[in-house]
């Protein structure tokens, strides 16, 4: 059994590791979805998303030009921003209130 | 399996943004009986670890990639209203820093992953754990076909907003078969990063792990 310390901090780590480093040998071919569409026709009703100007769009980072970076930077960066994220969110839900106040 | 933006006309991206909306609403209530101090840390790890393998797509076939979709891994690790609850917000951060799925189609993408698969991949470890003997190393057995079950479902979820309302014609039956049987393939490498997974924490903190104390409680055992 691990401690909670080494427990949260080596699988933080793992996933730190998974998607700023292990990210750049991923697949670059389409996902399902995105292959079903293109073979049978429907991809091209794709609109450009809303969202497609934001500054790691398609996983990569804006003016960096080495992939491995551009992507491993966008990787840590979601990782960080989920935590922050999922972190509050999950502590303001797990907060039992002591008094009928919530 | 995050829907692009146009794929689906107005009125079915309403329908399940509202859908969607609900059940994490539902999900809300839910984690807030279930989730205290010890374990909402697990469910943001669980969120942090389920954006991390996102990015690894594997090949499944020519020309095909899959990637994981970690609703079964989530509710096994944390129970299915705070996974419901991880994946929403991984598809947020994907959809608002990443550009991954589009906004508009984001409730479809939600029902379908967070939701559809959470939910289905839940009830076949439940279904499966129920006929394993009640051992530790069961659960991640257990786990594993809900995660191989769940991303077929979560695509035939999809092919259903498609039947819907989808801005193309091409027949829904085809779309069906193919989905499915890509999302088939998709389900195994699914099932063993659910796992694996799984039966890591299991390793290390069994006590965490929402798909084995629930089981035990009726039964006392303590584990130490």
């Amino acid at each position: 059994m691990l401690n909670n310390r080494k427990f949260y901090i080596s699988g933080f780590i793992a996933s730190l590791f998974l998607a700023g480093v292990v990210s750049f040998y991923a697949s670059s071919h389409p996902d399902g979805l995105e292959k079903v569409a293109e073979e049978i026709g429907f991809l091209e009703t794709a609109k450009e998303n809303t969202n497609a100007g934001v500054v790691f769009s398609d996983y990569g980072t804006k003016g960096v030009d080495n992939e491995r970076a551009s992507v491993g930077i966008a990787g840590v960066i979601g990782v960080l921003g989920t935590a922050v994220v999922a972190g509050v969110a999950f502590k303001l839900i797990a907060r039992k209130p002591k008094d009928k106040k919530n | 399996m995050h829907i692009p933006d146009g794929f689906l006309d107005v009125q079915t991206s309403v329908i399940f943004t509202g859908l969607s909306a609900a059940g994490v609403a539902v999900a809300l209530k839910g984690a807030r009986t279930q989730l205290d101090e010890k374990t909402a840390p697990l469910a943001g790890l669980t969120a942090v670890f389920i954006f991390a393998v996102q990015m690894l797509n594997f090949p499944v076939a020519a020309g095909t990639s899959g990637h994981l979709l970690g609703g079964a891994l989530a509710a096994v690790l944390v129970g299915p209203w705070a996974a419901t609850l991880a994946l929403t917000i991984v598809l947020l951060v994907q959809a608002f820093l990443f550009a991954d799925g589009g906004l508009t189609a984001l409730g479809a993408s939600t029902f379908n992953m967070s939701i559809v698969g959470v939910w289905v991949g839940y009830g076949a470890f439940l279904l499966v754990r129920k006929i394993l003997p009640k051992n530790k190393a069961s659960i991640p057995v257990a786990a594993a076909i809900g995660g191989f079950v769940s991303v077929p479902m979560a695509a035939f979820s999809f092919t259903l907003q498609y039947a819907m309302g989808a801005t193309a014609t091409f027949s829904t039956s085809t779309v069906l078969g193919a989905m499915v049987g890509t999302h088939v393939l998709i389900g195994i490498g699914e099932g063993l990063i659910t796992g694996l997974t799984v039966s890591a924490v299991i390793a290390s903190r069994s006590d965490l792990v929402y798909g084995w104390k629930n089981n035990n409680q009726s039964l006392e055992i303590r584990n130490a």
